[in-house]
């Protein structure tokens, strides 16, 4: 077999790569203006190109620009589209920030938002610019922003190195990297110093001493690297896609991923920060875990807060991050890598103390678990929680209460006085070596049963006790062999060593337990959502289980069938309605994003908004208000949720298309009970007056003829009949095609066919009419129902038979548009009466001037009504020299390809070369 | 005398239709069931069947199955016009020619005395010339001639034409036609059926907008009339 063609690029990667393109062809393109330092001329060319852009004659909208009071600048603003800020009171400050709502209410092609990095005040829809400015992409509207190189989150700590000033608005790397274009502005630092000096770069006072730590030559040089680096690295990539997309080369990605592993220290942000620089240019997925162990789980609650913040961090950075319950570190990181298919572990150097050195460090471990990992150690930074980090285990534990362990050390002394109690009577028949094992077991049960610390106190005790009763000198504590030492130290290591198993299997015990437990609640309400009826049950099922596994208050908005969402007029949880914000809601439904509490949207709500995803759309929106807002950090429990949030919509989901079926079922059902009703509504209307035009012509048949005045009331009986027929007829179509039972059996038709078949249908009637039919030979196939279409035909000239009199012309035409055929039926009558070109097709207008020929008005509803279905429509008119004319529209459509094999084109057929196929 | 059966189930009906019948001088048998109408039909040895479609019993269509299986006789069907489907069924099934309810006394007998005209001289059909007004269509030969000059006709076209001359009056479902002379893998292509008779009435009749031969039985078929 042949090797597979190595060059060519992988199909399913092209496919993404255009679909992406496709996603991105919808969305706006962000140009970012990109610089080493503030004052390098960002904004100032920023506002260049949007002149440039505003003369080619683009809509050009200014959202927020900061000129820095510098005057060139400004004068670039001059004759742009000015966006007012939008005020927003702050404790008693009033703040401007960018208007992001009348940004998308003006929509204009190209909006500029400096300084994209920016934090928005308190209040705002999201925390920060940079989300402003997706929501204008996602729009569809180009955006030109600016940043600092100082402002990447992941360049954050080298540039606080480098410089001595960390900035707190910091901008997450994948939203510089999906930029479509980012535009260098370079200054090389001397020119930037002269301008400082020369005061072209405006300061206020209060930066100015700030500034001139930062605005060092030194610095600056290595500001400008940083920027062109980054800059270089953007461009090598594209490089990189381009040779994907051109197949220049292929590059056979492994795509083994990177894996922080994230302790308790604060220096483990570094851990998190390099891992993301080196997944970033290893192009590779990664993640970050924590690893809970037994000894972990005690930490005091500082730790645990600053756990989750790292792992926010690193979620920001765009890690997949997960808490891992794990006996050792090493083993569930190791398990871990290998379900993930990750190859590169990042972790921090252990600053271990005198003692830990003797042990082996966390990275030896890990190679002696896993050889095949690759391990990055990075020193963790210097921070004051990481001081902290040689306590960890003598720290109080985080969660257990007082007084259970107040208890097991007085369980311990009680177990060492009833050892004391079997044992003092002993010594008369048993060596003291066996009265030991006895106080030995009262450690091992201090141990089992209480733990470490009780156990500890009972090895102590019974070592006294068992010394000052049973070893010689008695009485005493003095020993006077040395070989007891040993019966203390035996004593003390097993009951550590059955405390610490003990305190494992505890732990081990107590994480199974919460895992099983919501696996368990899990699985039992995806079957209560199963069996469930109505969406108010899943609304129930839904506020139990929060409030049971969540301990939290909830409400489920579900969408109506109108798509809005209603607040409930009460919940079982008590949640406080007056929270629920039905404007975010809306927004995290029509978005399927999360927003709210703890979200990037919004986070200052007081509660969290989770979008009810299902597989066809989003069904409503979950609102959680948790006890502790806490816990929805933890990845696990937020997992949890949802999870739960997409069973719940699967189950609205169920629910939608169950009624969705069932009322298809009820139409199907009336439909087929109407036409039922019809067909025999016709065939009782029909019969008898088939049986009352038959006898009544037959008497005027009959031989010997009827004397005169019988054989003229036999004909005015056959022509009432006839007459009653025809508007039964009507009655039946009009109320078939008003309900909507009729089914076009629409085909492909010269029209010329079915008028030449209305018109001989209405021969008898139009006998001293001069029937004129134009020449349709130019007019292609038409899709119609061609006995619907008859209908029109015959009931357009009945009427025109009826309304006018003998030797009346009646001319069928029919014009060739760009979209339909329109089709008039002219006549050369009395036309109408003034206005009654309006209400002709008008059905029974009962009470007013009842027309002396009746049912004509129904058949030209029903003709109006035949149209309609088709797609067309049909008013009338007078003629301007008198005469009535009625005009209806039928669709082109495409008609289908009439290709003829070369025999049967006929050369000496002219009218051949008409053949419908030729439009016009 | 000719004998006609009459099956219709309801009786002020079938008594007009008896009247007028026998004023034409023609023999009538009724039934209201299409169980005794079989019963009729193999007993009074009928020349022509006249048969309501809505009947008691059975389905009329059932009827038309039955009789075909040892009998040729002509049976013209009666309907009402909402039932399209029903008629070209009831064509197909092997009735000759329809009537829509309600109906002229008048159009009853003509149709009546074209079909039994038509089975009185069945041998007729296979005539090698078929000619009406200034047309003349030899069908051995393969020519047709309008005025004395020849009109010239495509293989498809002249096969329709044959199809649609050798039975006269007879009501053609669109199906028939498609599948007699495009063959059975056309019968969903319609349209070409309708450009062919297009083609026909603009080479064969007077005016083309208003056909005298070519027929069309709308939403049914096509009919011959040989003469007006």
């Amino acid at each position: 077999m042949a090797a597979p063609d190595r060059d060519r690029p992988d199909p399913d990667t092209l496919l993404a790569q255009l679909q992406h393109q496709h996603a991105l062809s919808q969305r706006g393109k962000l140009r970012v203006y990109f610089g080493a330092s503030a004052g390098v001329g960002k904004t100032f060319a920023m506002l260049a190109a949007a002149r440039k852009r505003q003369e080619e004659g683009r809509d050009v909208l200014i959202g927020v620009v900061e000129t820095h009071g510098r005057s060139e600048t400004a004068a670039l603003l001059d004759g742009l589209a000015l966006l007012p800020q939008k005020q927003i009171e702050y404790k008693a400050n009033r703040l401007l920030e960018f208007d992001l709502d009348a940004a998308l209410a003006i929509h204009p092609e190209l909006i500029l938002v400096d300084e994209l990095a920016h934090t928005n005040a308190p209040g705002s829809r999201h925390p920060k610019r940079y989300q402003d400015v997706e929501e204008l992409l996602a729009a569809g509207i180009d955006v030109y922003t600016t940043v600092n190189v100082q402002h990447l989150e992941s360049l954050n700590d080298v540039v606080g190195g480098i410089t001595g000033i960390r900035v707190n608005e910091t901008l997450p790397d994948r939203v510089f990297d999906r930029a479509d274009e980012v535009m260098l502005v370079d200054l090389p630092p001397d020119e930037l110093l002269n301008r400082l000096r020369e005061g072209k770069v405006y300061l206020p006072e209060q930066a100015r001493h700030a500034a001139k730590n930062f605005f060092r030559k030194g610095n600056l040089i290595a500001l400008r690297e940083l920027a062109l680096r980054q800059t270089a690295d953007r461009v090598d990539d594209q490089m990189r896609e381009y040779r994907v997309d051109e197949a220049i080369g292929q590059i056979w990605k492994t795509r083994d991923g990177v894996l922080a592993c994230v302790g308790p220290n604060a220096g483990d942000e570094h851990v998190v920060r390099s891992a993301s620089r080196l997944a970033k240019q290893l192009d590779a997925p990664w993640h970050a875990v924590y690893v809970e162990t037994p000894t972990l789980q005690r930490l005091p609650e500082t730790h645990r807060a600053n756990i989750l913040r790292t792992l926010k961090l690193a979620q920001e950075l765009g890690a997949q991050t997960a808490t891992l319950p794990g006996q050792t570190v090493e083993d569930a990181v190791v398990d871990y890598c290998g379900r993930h298919n990750l190859s590169k572990i990042v972790v921090g150097r252990d600053r271990a103390s005198y003692l830990q050195r003797l042990r082996r460090s966390f990275a030896d471990r890990l190679v002696l678990a896993s050889p095949e990992l690759e391990i990055v150690q990075v020193p963790s930074s210097t921070s004051g929680i990481a001081q902290q980090s040689n306590r960890i285990h003598t720290g109080p534990p985080a969660r257990r209460a007082k007084s259970p362990r107040w208890a097991g050390y007085a369980w311990a002394a009680v177990y060492c006085a009833v050892a004391m109690a079997i044992a003092w009577p002993l010594p008369t028949w048993f060596e003291p070596v066996n009265i030991a094992m006895l106080f030995m077991l009262a450690v091992v049960l201090a141990a089992v049963r209480h733990g470490r610390g009780p156990a500890v106190l009972a090895a102590v005790l019974n070592v006294a006790a068992f010394d000052f009763f049973f070893v010689a000198p008695r009485l005493s504590f003095a020993v006077g062999d040395v070989q007891y030492l040993l019966t203390f130290v035996v004593m003390l290591v097993v009951g550590l060593i059955i405390g610490h198993l003990t305190g494992h299997l505890r732990y081990q015990a107590r994480v199974a337990t919460h895992r099983e437990a919501r696996v368990r609640s899990l699985y039992e309400v995806a079957r209560e959502l199963s069996v469930a009826l109505l969406p108010e049950q899943v609304v129930s099922i839904s506020e139990g289980f929060i409030q049971s596994t969540f301990r939290a208050k909830s409400a489920l908005l579900v969408l109506s069938d109108t798509d809005s969402l209603t607040l409930p007029a009460a919940t079982t949880t008590g949640l406080n309605l007056s929270l629920l914000d039905l404007s975010i809601a809306q927004w995290v439904n029509d978005r399927a994003e999360p927003a709210g509490l703890a979200t990037d949207t919004l986070p200052g709500a007081a509660l969290l908004y989770l979008p009810l995803r299902a597989p066809m759309r989003t069904r409503g929106v979950l609102a959680v208000q948790p006890s502790n807002a806490r816990w929805l950090l933890v990845p696990e429990q937020r997992r949890q949720l949802e999870t739960f949030a997409a069973l719940a919509a699967l189950a609205l989901e169920r629910l939608h298309y169950v009624d969705v079926a069932q009322r298809a079922l009820v139409r199907i059902e009336s439909e087929r009970l109407r036409n039922a009703l019809l067909s025999a509504v016709s065939h009782d209307l029909r019969t008898p007056l088939t049986a009352l035009v038959g006898l009544a012509e037959t008497l005027t048949l009959m031989q010997p003829a009827l004397p005169r005045a019988q054989g003229e009331l036999a004909e005015a009986i056959r022509s009432q009949a006839t007459r009653m027929t025809t508007v039964v007829t009507n009655l039946l179509d009009m109320a078939r095609l008003e309900g909507g039972g009729v089914k076009l059996n629409r085909q492909w038709h010269p029209l010329e066919e079915v008028i030449g078949s209305a018109v001989a249908a209405n021969a008898s009637l139009l006998r001293h009419h001069v029937i004129e039919v134009g020449d349709f030979n130019a007019l292609p196939l038409l899709e119609f129902d061609a006995v619907l279409l008859e209908r029109v035909f015959s009931n357009l000239l009945e009427n025109a038979g009826k309304y006018t009199p003998a030797g009346t012309g009646i001319r069928i035409d029919a014009f060739l548009r760009e979209r339909d055929v329109e089709i008039v039926v002219a006549d050369t009558g009395a036309g109408f009466p003034a206005g009654g070109e309006e209400t002709i097709f008008e059905k029974f207008t009962r009470g007013e001037k009842e027309s002396a020929t009746p049912g004509v008005g129904l058949g030209l509803a029903v003709a109006k009504a035949i149209v309609n279905a088709h797609g067309g429509k049909m008013w009338a008119e007078s003629a301007p020299g008198g005469g009535a004319r009625f005009w209806f529209t039928l669709p082109r459509g495409h008609p289908p390809a009439t290709e003829l094999p070369a025999d049967e084109v006929d050369p000496g057929d002219v009218n051949s070369s008409a053949l419908p196929s030729r439009h016009g | 005398m000719p004998v006609i059966l009459v099956v219709e189930d309801e009786q002020d009906i079938r008594r007009f239709l008896r009247t007028s019948l026998e004023a034409e001088g023609l023999h009538v048998f009724e039934a209201g069931t299409v169980a005794t109408a079989v019963v009729e039909a193999g007993t009074r040895k009928p020349d022509l069947v006249i048969l309501d479609l809505g009947l008691p019993d059975l389905d009329g269509i059932a009827f038309i199955e039955r009789v075909r299986t040892w009998s040729e006789l002509p049976i013209l069907v009666l309907s009402a016009r909402v039932e399209e489907a029903q008629k070209i069924a009831a064509l197909d099934a092997g009735a000759d020619d329809y009537l829509t309810k309600p109906f002229g006394v008048g159009e009853l007998v003509a149709r009546v005395r074209a079909l039994l005209r038509r089975r009185m001289k069945g041998a007729d059909v296979d005539a090698p010339t078929v000619t009406w007004g200034d047309v003349k269509i030899d069908l051995v030969r393969r020519t047709v001639e309008r005025a004395e000059v020849p009109v010239h006709m495509t293989p498809i076209e002249f096969r329709l034409l044959s199809l649609l001359v050798c039975n006269p009056g007879a009501v053609m479902t669109q199906r028939h036609l498609l599948r007699e002379v495009w063959g059975p893998s056309h019968s969903d292509q319609s349209h070409y059926l309708r450009i062919y008779m297009g083609r026909l009435r603009r080479k064969l009749e007077v005016d083309p907008a208003r056909p005298q031969h070519f027929t069309t039985e709308t939403g049914i078929g096509y009919r011959f009339v040989l003469d007006r």
